[in-house]
């Protein structure tokens, strides 16, 4: 135990940290060593994500859209999917396997995650269909929306000009209502006779 | 069971029933009635016969006329209800805390039902000596009390490309505003002693969703609690038990719930919930990342679309809740015209930190249609903006962070509507 504290709680064992340290970074610290190839994930897929992603991961209902969208960020509809958003590829990986498939999560080896990471880039075609992810060829792999993020900035670009005085009186000269909610008439329990009950 | 009270109310419909005949009623206002009044001459069954003892409710509920008074959910906004989220009853609440049973969720991967004996807390990564603590163990540590808002990042999320939900539980109700029993996360990184190179942690969530987020080293050590207590009571298995992270005026993704493992390293991990998901696009396509402190916000809460003027003309109480992540709300600002003119409502009760305020407005309502709105200024000087001065920054598009001015129009029959204005 440390010197300084309390003196409470004991030292974790190797293998308890290795039991739930499974986080990945972008540099690659994290990642366990392993393999898997597209054709494998396409498997994988098919079996375990596609009822849910779609055969092409083009999302059924409303579940997530894994690939396409691209170039659609600086439309109206963006379609914000691995390929045309996520910056890093080391979080495809962290997260398929810490929570993937959804009600089944921590179910998938290293190697079917390195596999099923392999097929969701190549539904993003970003690899080629004879491509093998691995612990060695990670870095290889380019996010194109790698660029696309930037620090919060609302202290610099938002803080200065909605700070000081606040008009009082005499604000505007007359408003208009513009938009109702009403009309939409989506909410739950307060619309039309034939909503749910909740 | 026949006695079973209908809600108070449950749809529009009643609502404009309920407008209509309080209109009509309205003309009495304060006047004498024509007979005597039942509820005063007729012996009600509760003046004559015997209530419950004391041993038929062990854990109390609220009385069977606040039935309507529970969190609601809007099934269209996710794919299942496992991932996915429900809203506070804010317009039945006062005050500035939120009772356990009505605090929104959000799940990732529904509600963990974790056996507190065999709940650990393990820090490791950057640190002198990886710890493992039990429950047993966080109780020994010095706590603290504190009370602050958890406001999820994406409240008022739906309303970006202008109004579509009627009422501000659900367009204002993914918060909740508790008193906090806790160990200071500094004390916890202390007892395993932080590297110099430590300057992120990752806090884990115990859930099948195994919730990650990185926080810098500095609000780790500042006012971030690892909490145990909520208003007094262990937490609710949906807000956490046994344990869940507490971090003060940052987005309620952060304060990862049933909390077993806090990772300490030197960089963010980028993980989904910090890359796909909680980061806000911009026009251009470019997003805003690690978009942490929630600004200043908020809404009347009364009248509201849920919450309609039934008395008709004459002397109104008007009351609302306001928030800010970066400080406290000393001042409140009301319009009844839709902003040409503004006055300052009345802040009533504590004034914390990073928590819900609440304000009030007492008015003659002189029959009138009403736009109503409120202005919150925080204690850095920071005055909520509206929903158009949002957007010419950030466009329609971004999700999270709308803390734009709330309008709702009060039509002369005193019905409450979600509305935009010019």
């Amino acid at each position: 135990a440390p010197d300084a504290g309390f003196g409470l709680g004991r030292p974790a064992t190797p293998e308890e940290i290795a039991a739930w340290d499974i986080d990945i970074r972008p540099d690659g610290q994290g990642l366990p060593v392993g393999s898997g190839d597209v054709a494998t994930g396409e498997e994988i897929y098919s079996q375990q994500c596609s009822a849910c992603h779609g055969t092409f991961g083009e999302g059924v209902g409303r579940w997530p859209v894994l690939a396409g969208g691209e170039g659609s960020l600086g439309s109206r509809d963006p379609v914000k999917t691995v390929g045309s958003y996520w910056p890093f590829l080391s979080t495809v990986f962290d997260y398929v396997h810490r929570a993937m498939p959804f009600g089944n999560a921590q179910s998938l080896t290293d190697d079917e995650v390195y596999a099923v990471t392999a097929y969701i880039l190549n539904l993003n075609f970003l690899v080629e269909d004879d491509f093998v992810l691995s612990n060695e060829t990670f870095a290889e792999v380019e996010m194109p929306n790698a660029g696309g993020f930037f620090m919060d900035d609302r202290p610099e670009a938002e803080l200065p000009q909605f700070s000081g005085d606040a008009c009082m009186t005499d604000c505007k000269a007359s408003v208009e209502i513009t938009m109702r909610a009403a009309v939409l008439d989506v909410t739950p329990d307060e619309g039309s006779a034939d909503d749910e009950e909740l | 069971m026949s006695d079973t009270p209908k809600p108070r109310s449950s749809s529009r419909r009643t609502f404009l029933r309920g407008a209509a005949v309080a209109g009509g009623a309205a003309a009495f206002g304060g006047a004498a009635r024509a007979g005597p009044d039942p509820a005063i001459t007729e012996l009600q069954p509760w003046m004559q016969t015997l209530g419950d003892g004391v041993d038929a409710r062990p854990y109390g509920l609220p009385s069977r006329y606040e039935a309507d008074v529970v969190r609601k959910d809007v099934p269209w906004l996710t794919a299942d209800p496992v991932s996915s989220v429900n809203f506070t009853p804010l317009h039945e609440l006062d005050g500035i805390i939120t009772p356990n049973g009505l605090c929104f969720e959000r799940h990732h991967s529904g509600v963990a039902e974790i056996d507190p004996a065999q709940h650990r807390l393990m820090i490791n990564g950057l640190v002198d000596t990886p710890l493992v603590f039990t429950m047993d163990d966080i109780l020994r540590f010095p706590r603290e009390n504190r009370v602050y808002f958890l406001e999820c990042a994406a409240n008022t999320g739906m309303e970006w490309r202008g109004s579509q939900l009627n009422g501000c539980q659900f367009t204002h109700g993914m918060i909740h505003n508790l008193q906090y029993t806790g160990v200071p996360l500094r004390l916890l990184l202390e007892e395993a002693g932080v590297k110099t190179n430590g300057t992120w942690i990752l806090p884990e969530g115990a859930d099948a969703a195994a919730m990650t987020r990185s926080v810098p080293m500095e609000k780790a050590l500042d006012d971030c609690l690892v909490a145990f207590k909520m208003n007094g009571e262990a937490l609710r298995p949906e807000q956490g038990y046994p344990l869940r992270l507490v971090v003060p005026g940052w987005e309620g993704n952060m304060w990862v719930k049933w909390l077993r493992r806090i990772e300490v390293g030197d960089k963010p991990w980028q993980h989904r919930e910090e890359t796909s998901k909680y980061t806000d696009l911009l026009p251009d396509g470019e997003a805003r990342r690690f978009t942490w402190a929630m600004d200043a916000k908020s809404v009347i809460t009364n009248p509201s679309p849920q919450a309609p003027l039934t008395h008709g003309p004459g002397r109104t109480v008007l009351t609302g809740i306001a928030w800010s992540g970066r400080g406290t709300i000393p001042r409140v600002d009301v319009t009844l015209d839709g902003g040409m003119n503004w006055q300052q409502a009345r802040m009533s009760g504590p004034s914390f930190d990073k928590s819900m305020h609440r304000f009030y407005f007492d008015f003659d309502w002189d029959g009138r249609p009403l736009l109503l709105q409120s202005r919150a200024h925080d204690s850095t000087g920071y005055v909520q903006p509206t929903k158009d001065a949002l957007r010419a920054i950030r466009g329609e598009k971004s999700i999270y962070h709308n803390n734009g001015i709330q309008t709702w129009a009060v039509n002369e029959k005193g019905v409450a509507e979600n509305v935009e204005i010019s």
